[in-house]
């Protein structure tokens, strides 16, 4: 069974768990928590946009129309495109 | 078609990865992949479309829509249409023949709301896939997942409605089918040049500039509707609602996301249009009804995610 990584967030005050193949996003959904708003799910419409303030994770590419490159370099993120490989800790930003 | 314009017959997507948008608009919406340009664009259509391609993907670093494109009768049209679109006070850019594949020159320009548009006259047609026109078979046996007939429409959001509407109205020869107003003000405006409820629609979004709501694409019937939310639960294609019906055009519906954030629908049915046709008018207070008329509740998502 694949480990499970704990993601706060903590401006919601809640807080949920995310397997390594599932985005931060979608890990939320299954778990029918309402932390961070739900948009496209593929990285293109900005909804979902997060601040990682601590944890390891990978990226797929996400529009830069919503997150440019400087925007990514501090953390920010849209979390239907980010892979936890650590517990994380965050912010949602809508 | 009171100014020569047949219909809307492309539109250019921004898609963050080619290999995955492809998957989706060939493999599981079942568009007929028919050529890729040197620029790495990829060119399909609906397998009853007899113009070479509808949809021309794109890779970028955004999703989004580059430009709609609507064909018009004939070669003089063009330069009728662009005088007219310049004398209205739009710039007008002329892209030569070949600038996209098999299409001949167009005449591209910006409207109120932000989004570019074009007109073409010419395109190479290759005729309905898999039956052609002699003799043909009722449909092709080897069509893919939800097997789109046709691009449909597109729907777009942005401020400036009212400048919209006289461009296509006045300038560009469409007919208002439908449209929501709250009070005075019109927040949604749904265009014809055809039989078809809409080639074209407009929703009122406050500070939003060229914002691609979807694309749609026709079905034939209620069950290929079902059919279709059958494959985005098998193949975990993000929905965003349905299967349902609209007030608005009353087509049955589904909508969901290609992998890069943009809306598709696939839907059925729905209203037609004669130039002797009164327009329909939605009050604000019955949004959720003209919107989703069994729920008869607005979604937030439909209302506010664009790309």
């Amino acid at each position: 069974m694949t480990a499970l990584h704990k993601i706060t967030v903590e401006n919601k005050d809640d807080e949920f768990d995310c397997p390594p193949e599932k985005s931060l996003l979608s890990g939320m959904e299954q778990q029918a928590k309402k932390a961070i708003a739900v948009g496209c799910r593929g990285g293109g419409c900005g909804y979902c946009k997060i601040r990682i303030l601590s944890g390891e994770y990978d990226t797929k590419k996400m529009s830069i129309k919503f997150v440019t490159h400087e925007e990514q370099q501090q953390g920010f993120a849209l979390s239907c495109r980010v892979f936890p490989r650590s517990d994380m800790n965050i912010i949602a930003i809508n | 078609m009171k100014k020569g314009v047949l219909r809307c017959g492309h539109v250019q997507i921004r898609v963050l990865d080619m290999a995955e948008a492809l998957e989706h608009y060939r493999d599981r919406m079942g568009l007929i992949e028919m050529n890729t340009d040197d620029q790495g664009r990829v060119y399909l259509k609906g397998w009853t479309e007899c113009d070479k391609y509808s949809v021309i993907l794109r890779e970028a670093d955004e999703a989004g829509m580059d430009f709609m494109g609507f064909k018009v009768d004939s070669d003089e049209r063009l330069d009728a249409l662009k005088q007219d679109l310049i004398d209205f006070g739009c710039e007008v850019d002329e892209l030569p023949a070949g600038d996209l594949a098999d299409c001949g020159r167009r005449m591209s320009f910006v409207a109120g709301t932000g989004h570019r548009f074009e007109l073409y006259a010419d395109k190479e047609q290759t005729g309905r896939w898999g039956v052609g026109h002699h003799n043909p078979e009722a449909w092709p046996e080897n069509l893919k997942g939800m097997k789109a007939t046709r691009l449909d429409h597109c729907l777009l959001y942005g401020e400036d409605l009212d400048s919209t509407f006289k461009l296509f109205t006045e300038v560009l020869g469409f007919w208002l089918t439908e449209q929501a107003m709250d009070g005075d003000m019109r927040i949604a405006q749904f265009f014809t040049c055809s039989m078809k409820e809409h080639e074209i629609a407009f929703i009122k979004s406050e500070g939003n500039t060229g914002a691609f709501h979807h694309a749609s694409f026709y079905l034939e019937s209620w069950q290929d509707v079902l059919h279709a939310a059958d494959i985005i639960s098998m193949h975990d294609i993000s929905l965003d609602i349905g299967p349902t019906r609209h007030g608005l055009t009353h087509g049955a519906t589904i909508y969901f996301f290609d992998p890069s954030g943009n809306r598709n629908e696939t839907f059925c049915g729905g209203d037609y249009f004669f130039p002797d046709h009164p327009v329909t008018t939605w009050d604000a207070a019955q949004l959720g009804k003209a919107v989703f008329y069994h729920s008869r509740e607005l979604n937030d998502r439909f209302l506010t995610v664009t790309t």
